[in-house]
């Protein structure tokens, strides 16, 4: 497989805060990565420099072969990645299904008809399509969680990135969410997921990788996190979350 | 003096002068309209600029928020009214000073005295749309630009139409400081009238004719107040959202 996502050596400061120290990271097209760690362990902020959410500090995040610049990220987050938020961040303002055509409408130029059969097509999938005239705030927090998903979907972009889609859940409402990852990652789209979720990680993840203090710690498949973690903080962190 | 409020021939003569007022009265709401205009459009305008990451923008809306918020109206009208002609003439090089029509003062003078009220508005109502609104409209590619016009503003309707509303009442009773400088607004000729006449109906008068305009848009005020706090109810789509049960 060829690569998705290269990233080399890219550090980011807050201020004075050192929050990503030399990463390096391929991932690779259609490949499936799980991002863990403690909380403040930087593992969000290295998703979002991968859509330039975050510029990085030093260092390069490529997509495809072309390196992000902050003057193309708009058009390489257009072409290449969606993201799905811990917050949904749906548009308040629009119904459901606005909120899955807007972009395409307005971005990709495609006809209201064409916009709409592909987002109802989406809703159908994340199981919501009878919530289509509905809006964001009636719904649950797990139903608005698979709207937003059905809005990253709804663009066909290759790389869907996951910041704790199901942390601000409530506990009943995170399989609904995860069930419809663990349907999309059936796919062959490169998903980056931060998520505390073993379980979801062992079902989809190709790697795993373990953060902590700005750095990527320890590396490999689900099973090998589930069974013979190496580095002693990654032991002691899954230790606390799988019990 | 005041048994003459309830002189019937007073009264009489008022209405028969009724044309000059309504004269007045006409000539008020064209300035509200288009000074109501000029703050819409440069309110939004500053009000974005003060949302900006551009310190030099920011600083453009603070500075001429500041000024025109501190500053009298009166003192703004009479200085258009002085120096307006000559400013002009300086800067448009024209041989003699610009003559400036009452209308153009009272517009201008009102809009952009108010447009340092919207653009405050306006920012508060940015300001209260949540930061993941942009992050998500960048997610998914949009410009700065976009994200505002399509994302960003359309959210602030609710919570800033009713305030937007109260400067549009505002602005209406602004109107009439064009009086002061002979502007042959309603303030103006029910002050000629009374000055002619002496009697206060006049004063009364001009009253009932901005609480006319003035009440209606507070109406208007308390029922946007009440429906900003409305949950939006499902839409139909047709074609997608099955059509509600007609009645049998």
């Amino acid at each position: 497989m060829a690569e998705m996502i290269e990233i080399k050596g890219l550090n980011k400061y807050f201020g004075d805060l050192h929050v990503l120290k030399d990463i390096d990271l391929t991932v690779k097209k259609g490949e499936k990565l799980v991002v863990i760690g403690p909380s403040g362990s930087g593992k969000s902020t290295l998703i979002r420099c991968i859509n330039y959410l975050e510029e990085p500090t030093t260092g390069e995040v490529v997509i495809d072969g072309t390196p992000l610049t902050k003057k193309n990220h708009l058009e390489m987050a257009r072409k290449y990645s969606s993201m799905v938020f811990q917050q949904f961040n749906l548009y308040p303002n629009m119904t459901v299904l606005g909120n899955l055509t807007l972009a395409p409408i307005k971005l990709q130029k495609k006809s209201k008809e064409e916009a709409n059969r592909a987002a109802m097509a989406a809703l159908e999938r994340v199981g919501l399509a009878q919530k289509a005239g509905e809006y964001p705030q009636n719904l649950s927090g797990g139903q608005q969680q698979r709207v937003a998903i059905a809005r990253a979907m709804c663009t066909k972009q290759p790389i869907i990135l996951f910041d704790e889609p199901t942390s601000a859940l409530d506990p009943e409402m995170i399989q609904e969410v995860l069930d419809v990852m663990i349907e999309l990652a059936q796919e062959n789209i490169t998903m980056i997921c931060v998520t505390h979720e073993m379980n979801f990680a062992r079902q989809v993840a190709d790697r795993v990788i373990f953060m902590d203090d700005g750095q990527i710690l320890e590396e490999g498949s689900p099973e090998h996190f589930f069974t013979n973690p190496q580095n002693p903080r990654c032991k002691d962190f899954l230790n606390k979350i799988l019990h | 003096m005041l048994e003459g409020l309830f002189d019937s021939r007073r009264w009489q003569l008022t209405f028969a002068d009724m044309g000059s007022f309504i004269e007045g009265f006409t000539f008020t709401l064209q300035v509200v309209v288009v000074g109501l205009i000029i703050s819409l459009v440069l309110g939004t305008v500053l009000g974005v600029f003060s949302t900006t990451r551009s310190r030099i923008l920011r600083g453009i809306s603070r500075v001429y928020v500041e000024f025109f918020q501190n500053t009298p109206l009166p003192v703004q009208v009479f200085f258009y009214y002085m120096a307006g002609p000559r400013l002009l003439q300086t800067v448009l090089g024209t041989p003699s000073p610009v003559r400036l029509s009452a209308f153009a003062i009272g517009a201008v003078g009102v809009g952009l005295y108010h447009a340092a009220y919207v653009s405050e508005v306006i920012r508060t109502g940015i300001e209260s749309v949540p930061r993941g609104q942009m992050e998500a409209a960048q997610s998914q590619g949009f410009t700065r630009p976009q994200a505002y016009l399509y994302i960003i503003l359309p959210q602030t309707f609710k919570v800033i139409l009713p305030p937007l509303c109260n400067q549009a009442l505002n602005l209406v009773k602004n109107t009439s400081v064009l009086a002061l400088i002979a502007g042959g607004d309603l303030m103006y000729n029910a002050d000629n009238f009374v000055s002619t006449y002496g009697y206060l109906q006049g004063y009364i008068l001009a009253c009932v004719l901005y609480f006319v305009i003035c009440f209606p848009l507070a109406l208007l005020v308390q029922w946007l107040e009440k429906r900003s706090k409305q949950k939006p109810r499902a839409k139909a789509i047709p074609g997608i959202t099955p059509e509600p049960a007609k009645e049998a």
